[in-house]
């Protein structure tokens, strides 16, 4: 089959005509669109005809002879056979590398190894199949933005199946995960900052290998982008007591989907994660409630400093370097939040004393420049002063001259 | 002029070697004319002032600045926050190049309203526009010296029209540019230009300016000369000193207070240190006396004709400045009459599109 698909694909420019296109083509409904929607797919730009999936003789202009299958057509491609399909050629490497050589060609053992893969093993035809992420006929390339699977679109895409109650009806997971992401600190990255690195379902699930991660390896997926972090939990007291309490590590305080951005809420007060395990005056709970009160404290401290440099700024005030010095006070507030995943109290207090330091020094800084500013004021009402007085004596010399005989003049 | 014994031994010691009498002489019988139009002639005087700021404080400037891209934007804000007294010196160094800039074209414009390009002053026109012309160029050249993000990118676009100048466009923007790109080369070749070659050759023609004035006396417009002429009342006349000097003076004041109040209330910005690598911010822009030609030019399309449309746009900026320079000599006609109506025409045209397209380029 290999060859024949090669020497299908080698030929292509050479050939006169497509006859799937032009008969497809003019039908309408179900059978033109197809036709319609190759116009952009990516195989098609790369030379891969209709019949490079569905056989066939596209040579052929009679319907009798080129959807004959003696001449290979197979028709509409069963969905159980889709990821196979699909596999006789990303599988494999040296066709793939003529055409993009960085390509990975593991795409069906993966998607063997995912939940999707395994159930359409079991029979389970709803699963996702290759052709539901990255459509049949228009599939573009992942780094086209109309593509379903770009970064920015591919959690709707996942949500197309995962979001919609009567599909998902009678399998384990919820529909809730959608929602729940786009009030994510991620989905805030992803779709209103437009960074692309961002997490989107993939990042955490796996593409072609999507799986949910189990409870032992939650730190290693989130410590993929957030390594640090991953450090300093996997050395502190808590690795070892979520171990025991069989609780998933980073989504036990942060949650799964619906990632909001981190407040010292979370750790003390109504509601705070920590006092979910940690009973009030308990030990654990004294330590929380006091890094929340310094983080405040210190981003108390930060605001304040911003507000009297930008007051400076805005009075024409010369202030840059002192701006520069508050970028590191910032610095250390998120050094400090990013301390808290230590559970140390000395390696957290660190970075909030220099940034308490620095938020004070760039307050004088400020204060000074204000001081300054009304010195320089008053400077001018002097001056202003001085200048009105001599143009007042200008005048009352002009009138003075002018007002003496003709003979006065020049004297 | 001889010594009398009754004038102290201290005058004559000066008079002796200075000639001072001659002087005041000169002074006594000078005068200027006394019309409506008559305080138009204080904008020459205040131009002037306002030069002579500048030359002083860009000297004590000077005793900071550093001309290379390591140091540049470090040594302004040094000098705007460690030296004593140095944001004043440098805010009123910018403020003052730009209101030298503006009451420079007022007058310009009231030399023109005022017909004082009649003959025989042409020469004092064609020195007050190589002036302006002097003017721009220290503007321009001081923009980038501070080596800020906006003046770096302005430079970047300046130069590049530089380049559009047909023939020698490609060889001009290399020469300011000192190489391919806005760079290191530039800045100190602007501020060469700025320090040295500049100063050199206005103090020159600033000198023939004024000997010109001098010799030609301060011109009377032909409306006072007819009405004069028709009445039999001699022109009004005040004399240059002190009547003339005093009230120049309060004009130097007055400048001087508006001066001090806008670099004391709205200090000449630093802004962040240029980067050549990074993106051009948006909203790039030139100062406000190049924004009527700069906006003209985004308005031009791209290809005009055949021709490139800034190529296009140069030239024709170009003629229009040759049609203005030679002002004086298509304003009268052959047989001495003035074409009036013409030269104030387009002096209204001028000012009008310097106005609205300066606007525009602004606020668009």
């Amino acid at each position: 089959m290999k060859p024949l698909l090669m020497l299908l694909v080698i030929t292509a420019p050479a050939w006169t005509k497509d006859t799937c296109l032009e008969c497809h083509a003019a039908l309408e409904g179900r059978l033109g669109k197809p036709a319609e929607q190759f116009k952009d797919d990516i195989h098609a730009h790369r030379g891969f005809g209709c019949a490079a999936c569905h056989g066939g003789d596209p040579s052929s202009a009679d319907p009798k002879v080129s959807m004959s299958p003696s001449r290979g057509f197979r028709g509409v491609i069963p969905r159980r056979q889709v990821p196979e399909m699909c596999a006789r050629c990303h599988s494999d490497a040296a066709l793939i590398h003529r055409f993009k050589p960085q390509q990975r060609v593991d795409q069906l053992a993966q998607y063997r190894t995912s939940v999707h893969g395994k159930r359409l093993a079991q029979g389970d035809l709803g699963v996702a199949t290759c052709a539901d992420c990255h459509h049949a006929h228009g599939i573009r390339e992942v780094r086209d933005a109309q593509s379903p699977v770009h970064p920015l679109r591919l959690p709707e895409t996942c949500a197309g199946c995962h979001a919609d109650p009567k599909h998902m009806k009678g399998r384990a997971v919820g529909t809730a995960q959608f929602a729940e992401y786009r009030n994510s600190v991620h989905w805030k990255a992803l779709a209103e900052r437009g960074d692309l690195s961002a997490p989107s379902c993939a990042t955490c699930h796996g593409n072609h290998g999507a799986t949910p991660p189990q409870v032992k390896s939650v730190a290693a997926v989130c410590g993929g982008c957030h390594a640090l972090l991953e450090e300093m939990f996997s050395r502190s007291v808590h690795k070892v007591a979520f171990e025991q309490m069989s609780a998933p590590g980073c989504v036990t305080c942060h949650g799964k989907h619906e990632i909001l951005p981190p407040s010292p809420k979370m750790l003390a007060g109504d509601g705070s994660v920590c006092a979910s395990c940690h009973e009030s005056q308990s030990k654990g709970a004294r330590a929380a409630m006091h890094m929340a009160r310094r983080l405040a404290e210190l981003q108390a401290a930060n605001e304040r400093s911003g507000r009297i440099l930008a007051r400076a700024r805005q009075s024409g005030m010369e202030v840059s370097e002192a701006e520069l010095r508050q970028r590191e006070a910032a610095d250390r507030l998120v050094k400090a939040r990013v301390a808290v995943h230590t559970f140390d109290l000395a390696a957290f207090e660190a970075p909030v004393k220099e940034g308490l330091a620095i938020a004070a020094e760039t307050y004088r800084s400020g204060e000074e420049a204000l001081r300054e500013r009304d010195r320089r004021r008053k400077g001018l009402a002097f001056s202003l002063a001085a200048i009105l007085v001599t143009i007042g004596g200008l005048w009352l010399a002009i009138r003075r001259v002018e007002s003496a005989p003709p003979g006065e003049l020049g004297r | 002029m001889a010594v009398t014994e009754t004038e102290p031994a201290r005058r004559g010691w000066f008079e002796e070697r200075l000639g001072l009498d001659s002087v005041r002489a000169f002074l006594r019988h000078k005068t200027v004319p006394r019309h409506s139009g008559t305080m138009w002639y204080y904008f020459g005087g205040i131009t002037l002032f306002l030069f002579l700021i500048q030359v002083a404080t860009g000297i004590l400037l000077l005793l900071y600045y550093r001309p290379s891209p390591a140091e540049a934007y470090e040594s302004v804000q040094f000098i705007m926050t460690r030296v004593e007294f140095g944001w004043l010196i440098r805010s009123v160094h910018s403020w003052s190049a730009n209101l030298m800039i503006l009451t420079a074209f007022i007058h310009m414009f009231s030399v023109v309203f005022l017909r004082a390009y009649r003959r025989p002053r042409e020469v004092t026109w064609l020195s007050g526009i190589m002036l302006l012309g002097l003017a721009l160029a220290f503007g321009f050249s001081g923009y980038l010296l501070p080596w800020n993000t906006i003046a770096y990118f302005a430079t970047k676009v300046g130069t590049d029209l530089a380049g559009d100048v047909p023939v020698i466009g490609p060889w001009l923007a290399r020469f300011l540019r000192g190489g391919d790109q806005v760079g290191g080369g530039t800045l100190t070749r602007f501020f060469g230009f700025h320090v040295a070659v500049l100063p050199a050759v206005t103090t020159v023609i600033l000198g023939l300016h004024l000997a010109l004035v001098q010799k030609f006396g301060i011109s009377t417009p032909p409306k006072v000369e007819e009405e004069a002429r028709r009445t039999g009342v001699p022109i009004p006349q005040m004399p240059f000193f002190p009547n003339f000097f005093l009230r120049e003076m309060i004009a130097w004041y007055s400048a001087l207070a508006v001066l001090g109040a806008l670099a004391a209330l709205y200090p000449w910005e630093l802004g962040e240190k240029a980067d050549p690598f990074a993106p051009a911010p948006a909203g790039i822009r030139p100062e406000w006396y190049f924004l009527a030609p700069f906006y003209t030019l985004k308005l031009i399309p791209s290809r005009v004709w055949i021709f490139e449309g800034e190529v296009v746009g140069i030239i024709g900026f170009g003629l229009l400045a040759l049609c203005w320079v030679a002002l004086p000599f298509w304003a009268t006609r052959r047989d001495g009459s003035e074409r009036t109506r013409l030269v104030t025409g387009a002096a209204v045209l001028l000012i009008a599109y310097l106005a609205v397209f300066s606007a525009l380029g602004y606020f668009r």
